[in-house]
C-alpha cells in the first residue's frame, strides 16, 4: 500500500510502507484500513448476492440446491448488515471527518480507535471461515431453535464472528460519543455542530446501548448450542420467544445505526449543492435523537406473527408508526432546503437526492409493514425484502457513495471524473429500483423469502429483478474503479472544491497529520450559504 | 508534575483526564445493557418455572454466597480508600489498598471455584457432571443451575480482568505519576461496578423462596 500518491506535507506522506499504515493510530489512515476492508466485504457480499439473483431466474432450482441457497442468503445477510451496513459510514467518513468537523487533531482515544479495526479485522477472521467451512444456513437472524439445536452449518463459528466485531462497533461507539463531548473547537456549541455530528452521535449511542444486547443474545445462543444450557431450547423449558425479542431489540435499534448516518452526510450535501442553510436545523438535529430514542421501542414488529399478544403487537404497531415521524421531518426539511436554492447538480448532489426518493419511498412501504393486519400478510414476504433493501442500499448506501463522491477531494486530494461519477449516479438509481420494485409486486402477491423455487408466474418479475441487479453489479464497480483511478491519478483538487462550509473545509486538501495547522474557531452557525445562516438560538 | 496528555488530541491533560473517566463511564453502560440481557432471560424465566428457580435456588450453599458477598463489598472499601488515597497523591498508600483489593478479588475467585466444586459433588450442575436434584419441578431445575453458573461465569470472567487490572496498577511500573490518580479512578469504577453487579446476582440466585 506504499501510495506513490498525494503530495506536500499531507498524513499520507507520514512515513509509508505497510508498518506505518498498520501501526498508525491517525484516524484519518484508520479510515483507510476500514474502506478497503469494508470494500472487500461488499464485494463478498455482492457475490453471494448475485447467485442467489442467478438462481432465481428460473422457477426451477437449477443452479444451486436447496440447502446452499440457505447459506448463500445467510452469508449476504451477516456480511452486509455487520461486516458493511453497520461500520460503513461510521467507521471510514465518520472516522475521517468527525475530528475535522470538530476542529479536533484526533478522536479521544486513538489507540482505542486502531484496536477497534484490530478487533473488526479478528472478528471477520472467523466469518470468513465459517464460510470457507461451508457456511451458514439459519438466515441472518439466527432463530432458535433451529441456530441452536438442529442446523449443521458452522453457526458458532459465524456468531463469534459477529459477536467480536460487535466491539469493534462499541469501541467506536465510545470514541465518537467522548470525542464530541470532550474535543469540539472553541466556540463550538452544540447547535452549532453540523448534522453529520449530530447523526454521529445519535448512532454511536444506539451502538454502546444496543451492541452490548446482541453480544449476550449470542453469547446465550453459542452456550446453548454447545453445552445445552437450554434457555431458548423449548424441550429443556427454554423460550425461543425470548431469543426473538433480545435479537429484535438489538437488530432493530441496529437499523437505525445503518440508516442515521446515511442522513447525516445528506444533510451536509444538499444545503451544499442548493447554496441554501439547512432548512429546521434544530428539527433535523431533535429528530436524530427522536429516532435513535424510538428505535428502542419498536423491535416488537418484526414479532407480529411469532406469537407474542396481540395487545403487545397493536402498541408496537403504534410505536412503529410513530419513527415516521422524526423520518419524515428529516425529508420535509431536506425538500424545503431545496425550494428556492440554486441547485447544481453535480455527482455527490445526484446520489443525495436519490437517496431521499429511494428513502422515502422505502419508508412510506415500512408504514404497510408497521400497520399489524397487513403486516400478517406481507410477513416474510419479497415485500420486507424490496422494503428495507430501499431503506439499507437505496437509502445507506446510495448515501455512502454520496459521502464518498462528496468528500474524495479532501481525502486524497484528488478529484475524480465528474462525467463517470453522472453515469455511474444514474445508473445506481436505475439499476436499483428495477431490482428492487419488482419485489414489492412479488411481495404483494405473495411470493415468500429464503426459497429458491416459485411457481412459474412469478417469473418475469423475477427476471426483471435480476436483470436490474446486473446493472447494479456495474454501478457499484464503476466507483470502484474510477475513484481508484483518481487517487493515483486524478487532477488535483483545491482545498474547497465545493466551496462548502464546515471546518473540514478549512484545511489542506489532503490534511495534514494534526489536521489544522491553526486551531479553527467557531465564531456562527454551520451550513452558511447563500448569506445566509441556519437559525441559531442559543 | 509536567507530563503530556497521552492521546495527541489533547493539547493539555486535564481535559484527557475527564474525557478518559467520561469514556470509562460510557464502556460502563455498555455493560449495564449486557448484563441487562442476561438479567431479562433470568427474569422470564423464573417467571415461567418459579418452583424451580425457588428449588434449585435452596440447594446453592448460601454460606458461600454470603462469605462472598462480604468479601466483595469489602474489596471495595479498599478499592474507595485506594483512589481517594491516590487524588490525595498518598501513592504508595493507594498501592498498598490496591493489592488489598486485588487479594480480595482473587478470594473471591477462589471461594466461587470451591463453591462451583461442590456444587458439582452434590450433583448440581448439569453441565459439568451428572444432576442429581430431589425438590420441586425437576423437569426445569436443571435450566436454573445453568443459568447460575452462566451468570456467575460472566461475572467472574469480569472479574478477572478487574483483577489484572488492578495488579497492573498495583505493580511499581514507571507510569507519571500525574497519570496515575485518574486511572485508579477509572479501574475503580469498573471496579465497582462489577460489585454491583453481584449485590444483584447474589439475591436473584441465592436468596429466592419457593
Amino acid at each position: 500500500m506504499t501510495l506513490a500518491a498525494p503530495d506536500r506535507s499531507s498524513y499520507w506522506r507520514e512515513g509509508a510502507g505497510i508498518r506505518s499504515w498498520l501501526l498508525t493510530t491517525d484516524h484519518k489512515r484508520i479510515a483507510w484500513l476500514y474502506l478497503t476492508s469494508l470494500t472487500a466485504f461488499f464485494f463478498i457480499g455482492g457475490a453471494a448476492a448475485t447467485l442467489i439473483r442467478i438462481e432465481l431466474v428460473t422457477p426451477q432450482g437449477d443452479l444451486v440446491s436447496d440447502d446452499v441457497y440457505n447459506r448463500l442468503f445467510t452469508i449476504h445477510g451477516i456480511v452486509m448488515v455487520w461486516f458493511f451496513l453497520v461500520p460503513s459510514i461510521p467507521a471510514t467518513l465518520g472516522n475521517f471527518l468527525l475530528p475535522l468537523m470538530l476542529g479536533a487533531k484526533d478522536l479521544a482515544f486513538p489507540r482505542l480507535n486502531l484496536a477497534s479495526w484490530y478487533v473488526f479485522m479478528f472478528g471477520s477472521c472467523f466469518t470468513l471461515y465459517a464460510i470457507v467451512a461451508g457456511g451458514v444456513d439459519t438466515g441472518w437472524t439466527f432463530y432458535a431453535p433451529l441456530s441452536t439445536v438442529y442446523s449443521n452449518g458452522h453457526v458458532s463459528m459465524a456468531a463469534a464472528g459477529v459477536f467480536i466485531v460487535g466491539f469493534s462497533t462499541i469501541m467506536t461507539g465510545i470514541n465518537f460519543i467522548v470525542t464530541t463531548h470532550k474535543l469540539r473547537a472553541p466556540g463550538q456549541t452544540w447547535f452549532r455542530l453540523p448534522i453529520f455530528v449530530w447523526t454521529l452521535y445519535a448512532t454511536s449511542v444506539v451502538m454502546v446501548l444496543a451492541t452490548p444486547v446482541l453480544a449476550a443474545t449470542l453469547l446465550l445462543l453459542v452456550l446453548d448450542r454447545i453445552f445445552g444450557i437450554g434457555v431458548f431450547d423449548p424441550t429443556k423449558g427454554g423460550d425461543p420467544l425470548l431469543f426473538q425479542n433480545l435479537f429484535w431489540f438489538y437488530s432493530h435499534p441496529a437499523v437505525y445505526i445503518m440508516i442515521l448516518p446515511g442522513m447525516g452526510v445528506v444533510s451536509e450535501v444538499i444545503p451544499c449543492f442548493a447554496r441554501r442553510p439547512l432548512f429546521g436545523y434544530k428539527l433535523v438535529a431533535y429528530s436524530s435523537i427522536g429516532i435513535a430514542v424510538f428505535g428502542f421501542l419498536v423491535w416488537g414488529h418484526h414479532m407480529f406473527v411469532s406469537g407474542q399478544s396481540t395487545y403487545a403487537g397493536v402498541v408496537f404497531s403504534f410505536l412503529s408508526f410513530c419513527v415516521a415521524i422524526p423520518s419524515a421531518i428529516k425529508v420535509f426539511n431536506w425538500a424545503m432546503t431545496l425550494r428556492k436554492g440554486q441547485v447544481s447538480f453535480d455527482t455527490p448532489m445526484l446520489y443525495a437526492l436519490g437517496f431521499v426518493g429511494l428513502f422515502a419511498f422505502g419508508g412510506l412501504a415500512g408504514l404497510f409493514l408497521a400497520a399489524l393486519g397487513i403486516d400478517v400478510d406481507l410477513h416474510d414476504t419479497y415485500f420486507v425484502i424490496a422494503h428495507f433493501h430501499y431503506i439499507m442500499v437505496g437509502g445507506m448506501v446510495t448515501a455512502y457513495m454520496a459521502g464518498l463522491h462528496f468528500w474524495w477531494p479532501k481525502i486524497t486530494g484528488r478529484m475524480y471524473s465528474e462525467w463517470l461519477g453522472k453515469i455511474a449516479a444514474g445508473l445506481m438509481f436505475l439499476g436499483f429500483n428495477l431490482t428492487f420494485f419488482p419485489q414489492f409486486i412479488l411481495g404483494w402477491l405473495g411470493m415468500p423469502r429464503r426459497y429458491h423455487t416459485y411457481p412459474p408466474e412469478f417469473q418475469v418479475w423475477n427476471v426483471l429483478s435480476s436483470a436490474g441487479a446486473v446493472v447494479l453489479a456495474f454501478a457499484y464497480a464503476m466507483p470502484l474503479l474510477y475513484l481508484t483511478w483518481a487517487l493515483f491519478w486524478g487532477k488535483r483538487a483545491p482545498n474547497n472544491p465545493w466551496e462548502a462550509s464546515g471546518l473540514e473545509w478549512q484545511t489542506t486538501s489532503p490534511p495534514p497529520e494534526h489536521n489544522f495547522d491553526v486551531q479553527p474557531v467557531v465564531t456562527g452557525p454551520p451550513y452558511q450559504y447563500g448569506g445566509q445562516a441556519a437559525e441559531e438560538t442559543a | 508534575m509536567t507530563d503530556e496528555p497521552v492521546s495527541k488530541a489533547f493539547d493539555e491533560v486535564g481535559r484527557e483526564r475527564e474525557a478518559d473517566t467520561f469514556g470509562m463511564w460510557v464502556f460502563l453502560g455498555t455493560e449495564a445493557m449486557l448484563f441487562g440481557a442476561v438479567f431479562v432471560a433470568y427474569t422470564i424465566l423464573r417467571l415461567k418455572y418459579p418452583e424451580a428457580f425457588g428449588g434449585g435456588s435452596e440447594k446453592l450453599s448460601m454460606w458461600l454466597g454470603t462469605l462472598n458477598t462480604a468479601i466483595l463489598l469489602t474489596s471495595s472499601l479498599a478499592m474507595a480508600v485506594a483512589v481517594e488515597s491516590a487524588k490525595a497523591h498518598a501513592l504508595p498508600f493507594a498501592r498498598r489498598m490496591l493489592w488489598i483489593t486485588a487479594l480480595l478479588g482473587a478470594a473471591f475467585v477462589c471461594v466461587k471455584g470451591y463453591e462451583y466444586f461442590d456444587d458439582m459433588q452434590k450433583g448440581l450442575l448439569p453441565l459439568l457432571g451428572p444432576f442429581h436434584y430431589d425438590g420441586p419441578d425437576s423437569a426445569h431445575a436443571g435450566l436454573f443451575f445453568n443459568i447460575y453458573l452462566m451468570m456467575t461465569g460472566i461475572h467472574a470472567v469480569h472479574l478477572l480482568i478487574g483483577i489484572s487490572l488492578v495488579v497492573y496498577l498495583a505493580l511499581p511500573i514507571r507510569i507519571p505519576p500525574g497519570r496515575q490518580p485518574k486511572r485508579i479512578e477509572s479501574v475503580g469504577l469498573y471496579w465497582h461496578f462489577v460489585d454491583i453487579v453481584w449485590i444483584f446476582l447474589f439475591p436473584l440466585l441465592y436468596l429466592v423462596h419457593p
